[in-house]
């Protein structure tokens, strides 16, 4: 891996300065199409990319497009049978090469939710244990018939690698370090929903422990200060490496991008804090003395948390390892909205995939 | 508006007062209703229709708004995906009588996809189907119960109906279809469903 000359995980974050300045949301305004009967009508900005691989390609418009999206899949959740038949006849494979309960569950419901036909893959019980290459698996998982892909590896670009080759729709379910779109994109919704004015613009965003392991916080940090969020990492300086250079351009015009290992400044007046999971099995590199030591100086507690402003949200991407990097009476509180991340996940990955089916196949 | 009209704001009016009339002598009064507007131009018309039915009635009609994109049988066909705009059917429909509501009837592919919709949300009495304009050719066995106005047309006109509430004035047209890319395309698209 090039994790050690890079240390962000990402090819060059500087390259792209243009991180899209906020759009504030408007109306859908009715577009130059005729209102013939009941013809679609069209998005006033349209949904363009075939796959959704992380979210720095997406524009203030695309976020705030999947958003409304999602708004019509919360309501369709909430039916009495929460299905409708919008992508009825799609094949859609899940190929998994990491371990998973909640993001593999939340994408097979969000399909079968819109009458998709589901095929599950976990690359342990599959020819991939045979030496089966990456490429041969994509090739022969398009030739039986399936249109979209969705994709979990361990190796950070793996699914670019697979969307060179495959001719339908790939979702990125998670690559190694470097993204996961469809969580910052739940993340993103849920603050929405629960922020006072509907919008993140302006608030104070925390991304409090592991930040240099998670692809979590690569893909939050291009949405959250896309949508002009003032963002705040906050961690051991281990892991914290390679960052103050993104914070360096990454900001949007008019924000901040804070890389500190203050627990006390970053939290202050912070309107969410969002703690991350510690990966245990890093430990061993001798990142962190121990657990206990991490807990007492970066664990997000009550007493902590009280720092943040009266009602900040607190949210966490799962698994949870509770009594490390949040405290258990925080992450079940009143201001835990952890669950409703979960309930997001699928209105959200319902909204990508209606979206993503609209688009040509190559 | 650039074709030519064949109703006025007056003519809408009348004709929203005598399906509000009619709905409820079919009905034998109001007991059991309910007025589900199609988006988008069906739910503006069902709020007009309830509210002639409490002024002549003194009845308080529920009225719901139904989006049937995710049932349209065109989404495979359609560059891209519709803009979504939600579904709210207060107190639910089950054991109501359920007038659907739309602007336009057309192939019949719109109503079959609102009646698919509905039996997702329970089990209604009734459904029966109102429009302001009956344009003919469908495509499936599906007619109105009650009709604003029946207008013969052919397959190379479009019909457009302009609501206030949606689209600052009150009037329907008709319009032969231009080569013009954009009527095509979107006459295409509304043959698929409408």
């Amino acid at each position: 891996m090039t994790d050690v000359a890079d240390p962000a995980g990402m090819a060059d974050p500087s390259a792209d300065v243009s991180v899209p300045a906020i759009v504030p949301a408007v109306g859908v305004p009715s577009v130059g199409v005729p209102s013939v009967d009941v013809a679609p009508e069209a998005q006033a900005v349209g949904w363009r990319h075939r796959h959704l691989l992380d979210v720095d390609g997406l524009s203030a418009d695309d976020l705030d497009l999947v958003m409304r999206t999602a708004d019509a899949m919360r309501e369709v959740l909430a039916r009495p049978i929460a299905k409708v038949p919008a992508l009825r006849g799609r094949n859609v494979t899940i190929l998994f090469y990491e371990a998973s309960t909640r993001t593999r569950v939340s994408f097979e419901m969000a399909a079968k939710n819109l009458t998709a036909d589901v095929t599950n893959i976990a690359a342990s019980t599959s020819s991939v244990t045979k030496g089966e290459s990456l490429v041969d698996t994509v090739r022969t998982i398009e030739a039986l018939g399936a249109q979209m892909l969705i994709m979990r590896h361990s190796a950070s670009g793996a699914p670019y690698l697979a969307a060179e080759t495959f001719g339908g729709s790939v979702l990125n379910a998670g690559d190694g370090w470097h993204a996961h779109p469809t969580q910052a994109l739940l993340d993103l919704y849920t603050m929405r929903a629960r922020l006072p004015g509907g919008s993140v613009a302006g608030r104070k965003v925390v991304i409090l422990g592991d930040v240099l392991h998670s692809r979590v916080a690569r893909s939050n940090i291009w949405s959250l200060t896309a949508a002009g969020a003032d963002l705040w990492l906050c961690g051991p300086p281990t892991l914290l490496r390679g960052f103050e250079a993104w914070a360096g351009r990454g900001a949007a015009a008019g924000r901040q991008f804070t890389v500190t290992s203050d627990v006390g400044a970053a939290l202050r007046d912070a309107d969410v804090v969002m703690a991350l999971r510690i990966q245990r099995e890093r430990m061993a590199s001798g990142l962190l003395p121990s657990l206990r030591e991490y807990a007492a100086r970066y664990g997000l507690t009550a007493e902590r948390l009280a720092g943040a402003k009266p009602g900040a949200l607190v949210m966490h991407p799962g698994p949870m390892n509770e009594g490390v990097e949040i405290a258990a009476d925080v992450a079940a509180g009143a201001q835990s909205v952890i669950t409703e991340q979960v309930t997001n996940g699928v209105a959200i990955r319902m909204a990508l995939l209606y979206l993503l089916a609209g688009v040509p196949r190559a | 508006m650039t074709g030519r009209r064949i109703m006025t704001a007056d003519e809408i009016r009348r004709a929203t007062i005598r399906l509000s009339h009619e709905i409820v002598e079919k009905q034998a009064g109001t007991d059991g209703l309910m007025l589900i507007g199609i988006q988008r131009r069906g739910v503006p018309l069902a709020r007009r229709i309830a509210a002639s039915i409490l002024e002549h009635e003194g009845v308080d009609i529920p009225v719901g708004a139904l989006d049937i994109t995710f049932y349209r049988d065109d989404l495979s066909m359609v560059a891209q995906q519709p803009v979504v705009k939600g579904t709210e059917l207060p107190g639910g429909i089950d054991g109501r009588t359920i007038i659907l509501v739309d602007d336009v009837l057309y192939t019949g592919r719109t109503i079959r996809a609102a009646m698919d919709a509905l039996v997702d949300f329970g089990r209604p009495q009734a459904i029966r189907l109102a429009v302001l304009v009956d344009r003919g050719h469908r495509e499936l066995p599906i007619r109105a119960d009650h009709v604003g106005k029946n207008v013969p047309t052919s397959r190379e006109e479009l019909v457009k109906v302009h609501l206030e509430e949606t689209d600052g004035e009150d009037g329907v047209e008709i319009e032969r279809m231009v080569d013009g890319a954009g009527a095509a395309a979107a006459a295409r698209a509304s043959e698929s469903v409408a």
